[in-house]
């Protein structure tokens, strides 16, 4: 190799007389730190994905470590959440009457709407909370928000184990339905995973947006149907904001949920063209999330 | 014999410019910050730090580099661009592969054990499950931390600051890089663990095209480096064969 090159440097001017730019080409020299091609960018992330994992594990153990209830805290806690919806929605404000097994229904809301919810949230601080990491050592930075959706995956497992003992529990049957749990979930852990990469590189830039994230993730909470049911609205709406409320990607999958898990909920309780409406969403936000975040893989280090 | 030198690193007008969040607050923080908003001003708790002015240079392969000057000089900041942690704000930085820092300073995550921050700086830098597995015992050997109990299983933040500084060197020490740049590492730990750490260094070096190496010692640098770069509020003051900058900087450093 550098028997070629010296052959052909004897033609060329001398290295010490070229600039810095051609010097570095003369000797296939890299800009530090540039961002790779998105399919490569793509290939890197995947070789770190046993990083991404051990992350989201050891995050999801070091969390309650500091309580003496410990790891049993990943089962109160939504257990809790729905108690208190539960106490407002259905006893204080009576939202229950006309809703069919409204502990299922609030139940299931709950806990898929927070999944999305917390991904969101925990994606805002992902670059911006690991500022030392970053600066510290190399890898590809979408690990982070990919590693903070994985840790939300892992406690949403939890809740669902809680949820389904909730369903059976207000004596609905266990069917075949119930398989269609795992596209659903893989379908809302894409399209999280896709949201925590935009707001990831939204908060490493806006130190405000930590701030703002919960109030704009309530209100998309309160349109997505997760304490009552949405088609009392949705029925004497006009047609366009009827269309624009049953298109929300959070209400579809908590629908999906409910029709999944529920053998109460018919086929015709679904909104119209759910399934291809979530594929379209997920493959959207999955894959604008990833190339948002990517275009600025160069900045992050800077705070 | 110029033609012959091989090129590892080129710096090119190198500027560097960080962001500091809550440097400073404002009187009246929510009337004032709103006034700010209004007038579109910058909030003032965002400073902006010119830490590199204007750096250019070019290492060879085989060289070994040092980089003195006072604190606060930019040196860290000067390697962590180089290692392309940190964007330029102007100008480029070219390396021959991937550059890795050893530096006392990567941040690991305190409230996980000594173990886990093993494994996870492993993974982070690349490495294989497999081979995490191999060497993680070697690293807490190496590290020393386990000589008085076994820390390993306990959380980070329970360590001393010379403890977690071992385990740091250690972990980034594991593996074999192309360009290497040390910063203040060899200053930390006990006798015992320096030793252990300069001999390790030797065996990177040796590997390594290129090796940089930051630090207060001067002893230090003359004992390794033939060249020394000089870098003085963000600029190059000197940059030539370690005796004579090392001699102008002592001079320097004297009038103070």
């Amino acid at each position: 190799m550098s028997g070629r090159q010296r052959a052909g440097a004897a033609t060329r001017a001398p290295d010490t007389e070229v600039g810095p730019a051609e010097l570095a080409a003369r000797y296939g020299l890299t800009v530090s730190g540039s961002r790779p091609g998105p399919a490569v960018y793509g290939r890197r992330l995947w070789s770190r994905r046993h990083f991404i994992a051990a992350f989201a594990t050891a995050r999801l153990n070091a969390m309650h470590t500091g309580a003496r209830l410990g790891g049993l805290w990943q089962v109160i806690t939504p257990l809790l959440n729905a108690a208190v919806y539960y106490l407002v929605f259905g006893l204080l404000l009576g939202t229950r009457h006309g809703t069919h097994g409204f502990v299922p229904f609030l139940c299931t809301g709950v806990f898929v709407f927070g999944f999305t919810q917390s991904a969101v949230l925990a994606g805002t601080r992902a670059v911006q909370g690991n500022l030392a990491l970053i600066r510290a050592l190399h890898f590809p930075r979408a690990c982070l928000p990919l590693a903070s959706t994985l840790l939300q995956l892992q406690q949403l497992l939890f809740s669902m184990a809680v949820l389904m003992v909730i369903v059976v529990a207000s004596g609905e049957p266990v069917t075949a339905r119930w398989l269609l749990v795992v596209p659903v979930l893989a379908a809302q852990s894409a399209f999280n995973a896709g949201l925590a990469m935009a707001v990831a590189r939204i908060g490493a830039r806006e130190t405000d947006a930590a701030q703002l994230m919960p109030f704009a993730m309530r209100t998309w909470m309160y349109a997505s149907g997760v304490f009552y049911d949405l088609r009392g609205l949705t029925e004497h709406a006009p047609g366009w904001a009827a269309a624009l409320l049953n298109a929300n990607p959070a209400l579809l999958f908590i629908d999906l949920m409910r029709y999944a898990l529920m053998d109460s909920v018919p086929r015709s309780g679904l909104p119209a063209h759910a399934w291809p409406l979530v594929l379209a969403w997920t493959a959207a936000v999955g894959a604008g999330g990833y190339l948002f975040f990517w275009q600025a893989e160069k900045e992050y280090g800077r705070g | 014999m110029a033609e012959t030198r091989v090129p590892t690193v080129i710096a090119d007008g190198l500027h560097i410019v960080y962001r500091v969040h809550g440097s400073a607050a404002g009187r009246g923080p929510a009337p004032s910050a709103l006034g700010r908003l209004l007038r579109r001003r910058r909030s003032p708790a965002v400073r902006e730090v010119h830490a590199v002015k204007g750096v250019s240079f070019t290492a060879y392969r085989g060289e070994a580099i040092g980089l003195i000057g006072s604190n606060g000089s930019g040196k860290s900041t000067l390697l962590r661009a180089v290692a392309g942690l940190l964007p330029p704000h102007e100008g480029r930085v070219y390396t021959d592969g991937q550059p890795a820092l050893l530096g006392v300073n990567a941040a690991l995550m305190n409230d996980l054990t000594g173990e886990r921050n093993v494994v996870l700086g492993c993974l982070a830098m690349g490495m294989r499950p497999r081979e995490v597995r191999e060497c993680a015992d070697d690293i807490v050997d190496f590290s020393g931390i386990d000589e008085r109990g076994d820390f390993s299983s306990l959380p980070m933040r329970t360590y001393s600051s010379g403890m977690a500084a071992r385990l740091r060197f250690a972990i980034a020490a594991a593996k074999t890089h192309d360009v290497l740049m040390i910063d203040e590492a060899l200053a930390t730990g006990d006798a015992g663990f320096r030793r252990r750490s300069q001999e390790r260094v030797r065996e990177l070096r040796e590997q390594a095209g290129t090796v940089f190496l930051v630090s207060h010692s001067l002893g230090t640098i003359r004992e390794t480096c033939e060249r020394t770069i000089w870098l003085e509020a963000g600029v190059i003051r000197m940059d030539g064969p370690t005796d004579e900058v090392a001699g102008a900087y002592e001079e320097f450093a004297r009038g103070r």
